[in-house]
C-alpha cells in the first residue's frame, strides 16, 4: 500500500461529488483525505483525492473514476514532481509561561498566528502532510484546544498545465 | 418531425414526448402517477409511440430490458415519482450488471419541493447512481430535450446500460420551444471502439503460438453484434469456443468448434477447456465469480488476451497480458485480418493435440441428467423438448435459478437474441415481463418465458398487461414446488435441512386457474407422456397467452456444478463424481 495523490477534473454539476464519493466507498477504496474547488474555468471543478491502495487498486480505481460521465480527466500526482500543501488551522492552549515558546515554534515551522486569546493562540500552518504532522507533535504538550485540516492540494511543477485545450474548449465565458 | 415543431410554445411534457419521437422510440412500458401526470397527457396523442400500461413498475423495467435484448434498440420505461421511481430500482441494476441498454424517465415532485419530504418524494437519482451508468435530473423545462437526447446516446453507446432522467413536475408542466440539439454536451464520455493496432498484431501473434487456447465468449459479443464476425473467427483458426451464459446463442450450439457454457453449472468441456488452456482469447466476458471459480485457481496456465469496450473490465479480476480496448465489432474483424497475415506469411497454430483432449472431455462428459424412477416428470426433459419443438428461432427468457441454468444448458441455442436472462443481477421475477417485451419487440417470433414457480409468483401479474395488450407470450412454468436452486443447496451443503424452500406450489396457487382468471389459457402437464402434445397445443394457442404448468419432481438437481467459493478443478459431474481430466492428472 502507498499513499496516491489524484487531481480530478470533474464538471461542475450538482451529484458530482455524490457520484465520486459514492464510486470510492461502494468499490471498497479507502479515501484520506478529498478536496474540492474551482478551477480557472468556471464550468470545471478540480478534486484532489489522496487514496491509500496498491497500483493495481489504484488503475481500477482511475479506470472506474474514468467512467464516471462528469469525470472529464484524471491526472496523478507523484510527490517529486508536484508541489502538494494542506492547511492546517489549531487553537492551542498558552499562557503568559508558554506563550513565547509556542510563537517561537510558529516561526521556526514559517507558521502564523492568526488569533490570541488570554489563554490560546490559533495558528495557521501549510505545507506538506509531514510538515503539519511535525508541528503538531510539538505542539501536543501544550494542550491542543482544536483542530481543523484541508484535504491536500496538489499541482505539478513546470510549466504545463493539466487543463489542456479540451477541458479548455468547456469555457463558455470567454 | 421536428422542424414544424421549432419555435411552437409548447409544454415541458409535450417537448419530452417530441423528444422521444426524434429519438426514435415507438414503444414504452410504464404506469402514470401524480408527478408524472403532466407527461401522460400528451402521450395520449402521440401517433407513433405505443405506451403499455403495466401492472407494476418492476414490470416495465424488465420488459424494456427485454424489449433491448431482442430489438437491438434502447428500451424504455416510465414511472412516476416515490415508490413508482423506487420499484424501477432493481431492474435498473440489472440492466447495469448485464449492460442492457435502457433509459428510465421518472417523473419528479416539483422542483421547489424536492428536499422538503414531499409526498411520493424519493431522491431517485441518488438512490440509483450505483446501479446506473449515469442520470439525470431535470428542472428546467428547457433542458428536456437535451437530456433525453444524452441519455440514449449514453444507453446505446461504449458500454450499454441504464440511463435515469427524473423531471420535476415544474419541469414537466411549464413553457418551453422544442430544440433538438445538435450535438451533444458530454465532454467526459469518449467510449473507445478503435482498438490499438499493436494490440491486436500481439494476440494475433500470441493465437498463432498458443497450444491450447479458448475463446472465452461473453454477453459483449452479442451486445457488439458480432456474432458473424466471431464465426469467421473461429472457423478461421479452429479454435474451441465457449459462451458463457450471457453469450448463450452468440455461436451456434450445434457448431463442432463450441464446447458450450463455462462456468458454476457449465459443461466439463468448457470447464475444463479454460482451465487447462494455455491462452484465453477473452471477448467482452469479465471474469465474473460464476465463470472463474476461486479466482486464484482460475486458469493458471494461461496468458490473457482480453478485449472488451469498457476499460475498468480489463484487469479487473484477472490481469491481462495483452488488453484490447474497444468495439467488438471491429476487434474481431481486425483479428482475423491479423491472423490471416500470419497465415500468408507461413506462420499458423497447430491445436490438434489441444482438441483430442477437449474433444474427449466433450465426448466422455456431455450434459445429461437422471430420469426420475418414479415416472414423474423431469424438469431438464420438458425443458429439453421444449427446446427441440418451438425451435431455434423462438426467443427463451428465464427467471433465476435451477430452470434458468437447465434452460440455459437444454435448449439448444443457434442465433443471437434467443436467450434473455438475468445473469449478473440474478433477479427473480425476470422471465415474465422480460418475455412480454421481447414479444412487443420481435413481435413475429414465439416467445417462452421459462419460470420456475418461485419466480413466476414474484412478477406474474404481467400476463394480465399481456392480454390485454395483444402480447401472446408463452410460459413454461416447471414447478417443483420449492426454491429449487437454494433447496439444492441447502441438500448438499446444509444436510438436507429444507429452511424456508417449501412453496406448496403443488397445491396453492392454481397456476391453470390463475392462467384463466388472467384472461390466459391455463394447462397442465404432470406426466412424461403429455409433454409433446402440451407443448404442441400452446404452439398453436396465439389468441392470448399461455401458461403451462409443468408439475415436476422437486430433487431434480443442476449438473454439473462448481460449488461457490470452491476451484474448477474440482467441478462435479453429479454428486461425489468428479471427472477424470487425464492422464497427467
Amino acid at each position: 500500500m502507498s499513499r496516491h495523490t489524484l487531481s480530478v477534473l470533474v464538471q461542475d454539476q450538482p451529484g458530482v461529488l455524490a457520484r465520486v464519493a459514492g464510486l470510492f466507498s461502494r468499490r471498497g477504496f479507502n479515501i484520506e483525505s478529498l478536496a474540492v474547488g474551482p478551477t480557472e474555468i468556471p464550468s470545471v471543478s478540480r478534486m484532489t483525492i489522496v487514496v491509500n491502495v496498491e497500483g493495481l487498486v489504484l488503475e481500477q480505481v482511475t479506470k472506474q473514476l474514468n467512467k464516471l460521465i462528469n469525470v472529464l480527466k484524471i491526472v496523478e500526482l507523484d510527490e517529486a514532481s508536484s508541489v502538494q500543501r494542506e492547511i492546517m488551522l489549531v487553537k492551542v492552549k498558552a499562557d503568559a509561561e508558554t506563550r513565547s515558546h509556542i510563537l517561537e515554534t510558529v516561526q521556526l515551522f514559517r507558521a502564523k498566528v492568526v488569533d490570541v486569546a488570554n489563554d490560546a493562540v490559533t495558528i495557521e500552518a501549510t505545507g506538506k502532510h509531514e510538515k503539519l504532522e511535525a508541528l503538531l507533535r510539538v505542539l501536543e504538550p501544550y494542550g491542543i484546544k482544536e483542530l481543523v485540516k484541508s484535504g491536500l492540494v496538489a499541482m505539478g511543477r513546470g510549466p504545463r498545465s493539466i487543463t489542456d485545450r479540451s477541458v479548455r474548449s468547456l469555457d463558455r465565458t470567454g | 418531425m421536428g422542424d414544424n415543431r421549432m419555435g411552437e410554445q409548447i409544454t415541458g411534457a409535450q417537448s419530452l414526448v417530441y423528444a422521444l419521437e426524434t429519438a426514435g422510440v415507438t414503444d414504452v412500458f410504464g404506469i402514470p402517477g401524480g408527478a408524472i401526470l403532466p407527461l401522460y397527457d400528451p402521450l395520449m396523442d402521440s401517433s407513433s409511440i405505443r405506451h403499455i400500461l403495466v401492472r407494476h413498475e418492476q414490470g416495465a423495467g424488465h420488459a424494456a430490458e427485454g424489449y433491448a435484448y431482442v430489438s437491438g434498440k434502447v428500451g424504455v420505461c416510465m414511472a412516476t415519482s416515490g415508490p413508482g421511481a423506487t420499484n424501477l430500482v432493481t431492474p435498473l441494476a440489472d440492466a447495469n450488471m448485464d449492460s442492457v441498454p435502457m433509459v428510465a424517465i421518472t417523473g419528479q415532485v416539483p422542483s421547489q419541493s424536492i428536499g422538503t419530504d414531499a409526498f411520493q418524494e424519493a431522491d431517485i437519482r441518488g438512490i440509483t447512481m450505483p446501479i446506473t451508468k449515469h442520470s439525470f435530473l431535470v428542472t428546467n423545462p428547457d433542458d428536456i430535450p437535451r437530456a433525453i437526447a444524452e441519455a440514449f446516446h449514453l444507453a446505446s453507446t461504449g458500454r450499454p446500460g441504464p440511463v435515469l432522467v427524473d423531471v420535476s413536475k415544474d419541469a414537466l408542466q411549464g413553457n418551453t420551444t422544442f430544440e433538438w440539439p445538435s450535438s451533444l454536451d458530454l465532454p467526459g464520455y469518449h467510449p473507445v471502439t478503435r482498438p490499438h493496432a499493436k494490440q491486436i498484431r500481439e494476440a494475433a501473434r500470441m493465437i498463432i503460438d498458443a497450444k491450447a487456447p479458448v475463446l472465452y465468449v461473453g454477453g459483449g459479443v452479442m451486445r457488439a453484434r458480432a456474432s458473424q464476425a466471431l464465426m469467421r473467427l473461429a472457423e478461421l483458426t479452429g479454435i474451441p469456443v465457449v459462451t458463457t451464459l450471457m453469450a448463450r446463442g452468440a455461436f451456434p450450439d450445434s457448431h463442432p468448434l463450441h464446447l458450450g457454457m463455462p462456468g458454476m453449472h457449465g459443461t466439463v468441456a468448457a470447464v475444463g477447456a479454460l482451465q487447462k488452456s494455455d491462452l484465453l482469447i477473452t471477448l467482452g466476458a469479465r471474469f465474473d465469480d460464476r465463470v472463474t471459480g476461486r479466482l486464484s485457481t482460475f486458469a493458471p496456465d494461461a496468458a490473457i488476451i482480453h478485449a472488451d469496450i469498457d476499460p475498468a473490465e480489463i484487469g479487473k479480476n484477472r490481469d491481462a497480458d495483452v488488453p484490447i480496448v474497444g468495439d467488438l465489432a471491429e476487434i474481431i474483424p481486425d483479428l482475423v485480418t491479423a491472423i490471416e497475415a500470419e497465415y500468408a506469411a507461413g506462420r499458423r497454430g497447430d491445436y490438434e493435440a489441444w482438441w483430442s483432449v477437449v474433444g474427449g472431455w466433450r465426448e466422455t462428459y456431455p450434459l445429461g441428467y437422471d430420469l426420475p424412477d418414479d415416472g414423474s416428470l423431469s424438469p431438464q426433459y420438458v425443458i429439453e423438448r421444449l427446446g427441440l419443438i418451438s425451435g431455434p428461432e423462438s426467443i427463451y427468457a428465464a427467471g433465476v435459478g435451477q430452470h434458468q441454468m437447465w434452460a440455459a444448458q437444454f435448449v439448444k441455442y443457434e442465433r443471437p437474441d434467443s436467450w434473455i436472462n438475468s445473469g449478473g443481477l440474478g433477479t427473480m421475477g425476470f422471465a415474465v415481463p422480460a418475455a412480454m417485451g421481447a414479444k412487443v419487440g420481435a413481435p413475429d417470433r414465439t416467445v417462452w418465458a421459462v419460470d420456475g414457480d418461485g419466480c413466476f409468483q414474484m412478477t406474474n401479474q404481467e400476463l394480465v398487461t399481456c392480454a390485454i395488450n395483444d402480447i401472446p407470450i408463452k410460459v413454461a412454468l416447471i414447478n417443483n414446488s420449492s426454491l429449487g436452486m437454494v433447496r439444492q443447496w441447502q441438500t448438499l451443503f446444509y444436510n438436507e435441512r429444507y429452511s424456508n424452500t417449501d412453496l406448496h406450489s403443488h397445491r396453492i396457487p392454481d397456476f391453470v386457474k390463475l392462467a384463466d382468471a388472467y384472461g390466459c389459457h391455463g394447462l397442465r402437464c404432470e406426466s412424461p407422456e403429455e409433454v409433446d402434445a402440451t407443448i404442441e397445443k400452446a404452439m398453436g394457442m396465439n389468441d392470448a397467452p399461455v401458461v403451462i404448468d409443468f408439475v415436476v419432481h422437486r430433487d431434480a438437481m443442476v449438473w454439473p456444478m462448481v460449488a461457490a467459493g470452491t476451484s474448477n478443478d474440482d467441478i462435479m459431474v453429479a454428486r461425489s463424481m468428479a471427472p477424470l481430466w487425464g492422464s497427467d492428472d
